[in-house]
């Protein structure tokens, strides 16, 4: 009979389960290993695993790290427009929820369709920060697909590959690259002059290696006439799919690349904060999902030369894919994510 | 001092706490870090019950930031630049000459 008692705890997909503490304890040990096999980095030591134990082997609805330890919560996607205007949103993001940086952006959330109301943004930008105290960042998606047709004027590559037209469907990437290239450093360049604090190129690689491609291209413009700017690159996924899988950047191929890698090449780009995804698997559990998150980041957080700042949210960062992430799963992948990786934000 | 100078988390808390004259554990401390934000003029969060209006905020706020921490703040220069010019302006236009 079993004589442990179950503590309740997450599914990757928001279920609340009852494990036992040797349950947890195995899938963490699981998560970890799948990780070190698949991105071939180490493991996670036996002194993580039992500090990750401790935090999801409690039956807390909350948890923390320990005071003085706290770190930056950078925030994609804030200003939605959701109680109030998007000024007043950021402002209610700095005062009651003590943000430490806001972002200003638009719902149709990629560089393309922002390129054409750019005055617009600038202005909402310009104003903005008139009024707040934190630092505030413009963010958008690189979002390359929307170059394809019907949205673009490329041929649609995500068609023309399962049409065995590799070449072709490489072509129409490498098309795609330069206009994207183009109208981000548009809009950075319009966010400078209006005052902006920094740009975000949230979910960079969504649309594979040329996504990377065009991102990283795009911020060693960006860097090279804005030299003080904040940027950061926020990833999509944990490794860069290779929807090309020729493209490469400063002779290294994009495609197959994993955090530290993507970290490495956002550095020599010319980033100042890079942002880690490892997205979650639904069918596991969270803490399976944490350990497996926090094995394939530490490498990067270990050897990063700018501020890493894990993407911790809806189905990534070991955090449940639901609509609205319960706060017993945020606050341990949080406070994982700090305790083991010592990342400099979230 | 991320954003700006790319510094990690522990050079980042040190950099700042040093320009602030507090340790680093404090920059989280709330009770002590409203004293610092009050002394230096940062801005503080206001609520109907607790309103500081002689206190600088926003914009008012990032120029002291900018002066205290040594690092530039893009916002605070360009309303530099947008101020001075159109005063400068006025003032040319309502003496009629060299306005310095």
């Amino acid at each position: 009979m079993d004589s442990e008692s179950r503590i309740p705890t997450r599914m990757g997909d928001g279920e609340l389960v009852h494990m036992t503490r040797s349950e947890i304890r195995a899938d963490l040990e699981a998560g970890t290993e799948a990780a070190a096999r698949r991105a071939k980095v180490p493991p996670l030591t036996e002194d993580e695993l039992d500090h990750l134990l401790d935090i999801y082997g409690s039956p807390a609805r909350f948890t923390g790290v320990d005071i003085g330890t706290e770190v930056v919560l950078s925030y994609d996607g804030s200003g939605m427009k959701t109680i109030a205007s998007r000024r007043q949103d950021l402002q209610i993001y700095e005062q009651w929820f003590g943000a430490d940086t806001i972002e200003l952006h638009h719902v149709d959330y990629s560089f393309k369709p922002v390129k054409a109301i750019v005055p617009f943004e600038a202005q909402e930008m310009h104003d903005v920060l008139l009024r707040v105290v934190a630092p505030v960042q413009y963010g958008a998606q690189p979002n390359l697909g929307l170059y394809s047709r019907p949205d673009g004027p490329v041929p649609n590559w995500a068609e023309l590959l399962p049409l065995g037209q590799i070449a072709e469907a490489r072509a129409a990437q490498e098309e795609a690259v330069p206009m994207a290239v183009k109208d981000m450093v548009y809009v950075c360049e319009a966010m400078h002059e209006a005052g902006a604090d920094g740009v975000d190129f949230d979910t960079s690689a969504a649309a594979g290696d040329a996504d990377f491609l065009a991102t990283l291209l795009a911020v060693e413009e960006v860097r090279r006439r804005c030299p003080e700017m904040g940027i950061e690159v926020g990833m999509s996924g944990e490794f860069v799919l290779g929807m090309h899988g020729e493209v490469e950047y400063d002779g290294v191929r994009l495609a197959g690349l994993w955090p530290r890698e993507q970290m490495k090449l956002a550095v020599r780009a010319g980033a100042s904060i890079f942002g880690p995804v490892v997205n979650v698997k639904a069918g596991k559990s969270c803490a399976w999902n944490i350990a497996r998150a926090c094995t394939i980041v530490k490498p990067c957080a270990r050897d990063a030369t700018i501020p890493i700042h894990v993407n911790v949210g809806m189905g990534v960062g070991g955090v449940c894919m639901t609509k609205y992430p319960p706060v017993d799963a945020v606050s341990r992948a949080s406070r994982a994510c700090v305790d083991i990786l010592k990342v400099d934000g979230l | 001092m991320q954003m700006t100078r790319g510094m990690r988390l522990p050079e980042a808390k040190a950099h700042v706490a040093e320009k602030l004259g507090v340790s680093p554990p404090d920059l989280s401390d709330p009770v002590i870090m409203n004293e610092v934000r009050e002394t230096l003029g940062f801005g503080r969060i206001t609520t109907f019950e607790i309103s500081h209006p002689t206190q600088p905020v926003a914009i008012e706020a990032k120029f002291n930031i900018e002066e205290v921490l040594g690092v530039p703040v893009n916002s605070v220069r360009r309303f530099e630049a947008r101020t001075r010019g159109c005063a400068q302006q006025n003032r040319r236009e309502r003496t009629g000459g060299d306005a310095t």
